[in-house]
């Protein structure tokens, strides 16, 4: 029975997915994006890191002064563009997903918690809560990374940690719509403890809109790795990453316009596909929308 | 109404303690703050590190530290910059202005834009404005701003040269790209909450009575509609404060623009850590503040709020 249950869900989510091109062109976007960052090696020949001052800024191929060994050309220091951009895109996703991994485990235990149980728990966890809303996001992580120095570890746990507040709040909201369902009253009566119950009967009723917010929101670190990267509070300097690439290649914005052009593309691409599969599966997961359909 | 104020009063001082404290221990987030602040200790014998230690009062317990950073930050005392060698509350004072001058343009360019491109896209729903809007929407909120920033900069700025390439010399001149960049991300926001507010008022029972009392289209879009759906806004611009300030941090950065944005930034490049809780402080309080007024405002809007 479940079986089959689980099928109609895919046949669904299919059938969907083949109605919105955009969501196609999203997932098409994630796929080639992690492509480049799994196959870097095998797609260039060059080091992302190896610098090569003999051949300074040279534009990307069609324009004149490129160098066809460069498709995309080369930073101030005679790195190879595409070679920085492919494994920038590592980078980028590692941090986006491995992040957001972080802090919605960390978001979702305590949303499910606090709901669940109540009392002073919630309370302090909810205040907690309000306080680090009260910071502009950005001037808080960069005020710990200032502190605790950059770094690939360091970036992660920060951008981890701060980002549960929007997971705790949501599974929180989730459980006290849940908690007084009939199941949940039968799973009870039958005798299931409060972590049975919590984590089999609560949690896998409440992922839809988990997983919708956990898309955008590894969209929305990617940016604020390129961010934090950009203002030299994210990764060490040697890390290729589009932030990063975009905070060197700054300071020749008036020489060499495809060192900020490209970098920042590759983001806006990337975050813009993520989104577009956010939008997608909010329309199918969240059961708001679902309802308004019918 | 009064009960609801009073709760919220409270909450919010219970936060702005919180807010302390966070801004307080970012002395402490790396170890003892000595090193940090000593940074190179060649040629400082431990005496000198104990007589540094104690001239700054690290060598009290923390919660000692913490209640008279916290007792003089009340009275505007946020201590001496290393750095400017000034009070910090001073040093922050002449550089709000910019800011605020940012903030406050972005905010208006931000609703004046995105109003009307809402509504259009929401009345005419399913058309080529419609999507077209909400493909700029889309990706406006996949860029990062810093990198539209630097796009804008590149276009006007170095390529076309009709603006100044950073600063803030030229008056309103100085004024364009900041600001535009700035409110790139709310207007792809704004955008979309107004179009979404604006679809489920028109679905309203209220609309429709008005339609049929023979009201003409435009009174029931203008009268009955917009200003129905722009209670969500109230909310928005609380958090367009928000992502402004935050913004203004990235923003100031790329256009040297001298606000408290930049000031923080050159506060954590150069571990000026008075500094940069005293900002830290002020971003966290602005915050705060506009968040209480935009719940109480919303109360004092929406009757079905105020009367509960």
């Amino acid at each position: 029975m479940a079986l089959s249950g689980a099928q109609r869900r895919r046949a669904r989510l299919l059938s969907d997915l083949k109605n919105s091109p955009t969501a196609i062109f999203g997932i098409a976007v994630i796929i080639l994006v992690a492509l480049a960052a799994i196959l870097a090696p095998v797609l260039t020949p060059y080091d992302p890191v190896s610098t090569d001052l003999l051949t300074r800024l040279k534009p990307p191929v069609p324009l004149k002064g490129s160098d066809p060994a460069h498709l995309l050309g080369t930073d101030a220091l005679g790195r190879d563009i595409l070679t920085r951009l492919v494994y920038g895109a590592r980078v980028s996703l590692l941090v986006g997903i491995v992040s957001v991994m972080i802090s919605g485990a960390i978001g979702v235990s305590l949303g499910l918690m606090t709901g669940y149980f109540g009392g002073w728990f919630d309370d302090i966890v909810m205040r907690l809560a309000d306080i680090q809303l009260a910071f502009p996001f950005i001037l808080l992580m960069m005020a710990v990374m200032a502190v605790i120095g950059p770094g690939l570890r360091n970036l992660i746990m920060v951008l981890g940690v701060t980002g549960w507040v929007t997971y705790a709040r949501l599974a929180r909201g989730q459980v006290l719509s849940l908690r007084e369902k009939e199941f949940i009253e039968a799973a009870r009566s039958i005798g299931a403890g409060h972590m049975r119950i919590i984590f089999r009967h609560i949690l896998p009723n409440a992922l839809g809109p988990i997983i919708v917010i956990a898309s955008f929101a590894v969209a929305s670190t990617i940016i604020s790795e390129a961010t934090l990267s950009f203002l030299g509070l994210g990764v060490k300097p040697t890390t290729p990453t589009w932030g990063m690439m975009l905070s060197e290649g700054r300071e020749y914005v008036r020489q060499a316009w495809w060192l900020t052009t490209l970098p920042g593309l590759c983001i806006a691409i990337t975050v813009l596909g993520i989104n577009l599969l956010g939008d997608w599966l909010r329309d199918v997961l969240d059961p708001r929308t679902l309802l308004e359909k019918k | 109404m009064t009960q609801y104020i009073i709760r919220r009063l409270l909450q919010a001082i219970i936060v702005v303690l919180g807010v302390t404290v966070a801004a307080f221990s970012i002395n402490f987030l790396a170890g003892d703050p000595t090193y940090v602040l000593i940074g190179n200790m060649r040629g400082m014998t431990q005496e000198d590190i104990q007589e540094f230690r104690h001239r700054m009062g690290f060598d009290r317990p923390v919660i000692v530290q913490y209640l008279d950073w916290l007792g003089k930050a009340v009275r505007g005392d946020f201590g001496t910059s290393m750095k400017f060698k000034q009070n910090n509350w001073q040093v922050i004072a002449e550089r709000f202005p910019a800011t605020l001058q940012l903030a406050v343009s972005a905010m208006l360019l931000g609703l004046i834009v995105s109003i009307p491109l809402g509504v259009v896209a929401a009345v005419n729903r399913g058309s080529f404005w419609d999507r077209a809007s909400m493909v700029l929407a889309l990706i406006g909120q996949s860029t990062p701003s810093f990198w539209m920033g630097l796009m804008l900069m590149l276009l006007f700025a170095v390529t076309l040269g009709w603006l100044p390439v950073s600063g803030r010399y030229e008056g309103v001149r100085s004024m364009i790209l900041p600001v535009m960049t700035l409110s790139f991300y709310d207007i792809a926001r704004n955008t979309r909450v107004i179009r979404g507010s604006m679809l489920e008022v028109l679905g309203e029972d209220y609309i429709r009575t008005a339609r049929g009392k023979g009201a003409k289209p435009r009174t029931v879009l203008i009268v009955h509609a917009l200003r129905n759906a722009l209670l969500p806004m109230v909310t928005l611009i609380g958090m367009d404060l928000g992502s402004l300030l935050g913004g203004a941090i990235v923003v100031e950065t790329i256009f040297a623009w001298p606000g408290m944005g930049l000031l923080t930034v050159n506060a954590i490049n150069g571990k000026d850590l008075t500094l940069l809780q005293a900002c830290v402080t002020l971003f966290a309080l602005i915050f705060v503040f506009a968040n209480l007024l935009v719940d109480f405002a919303y109360t004092w809007l929406d009757p079905r709020v105020r009367l509960k």
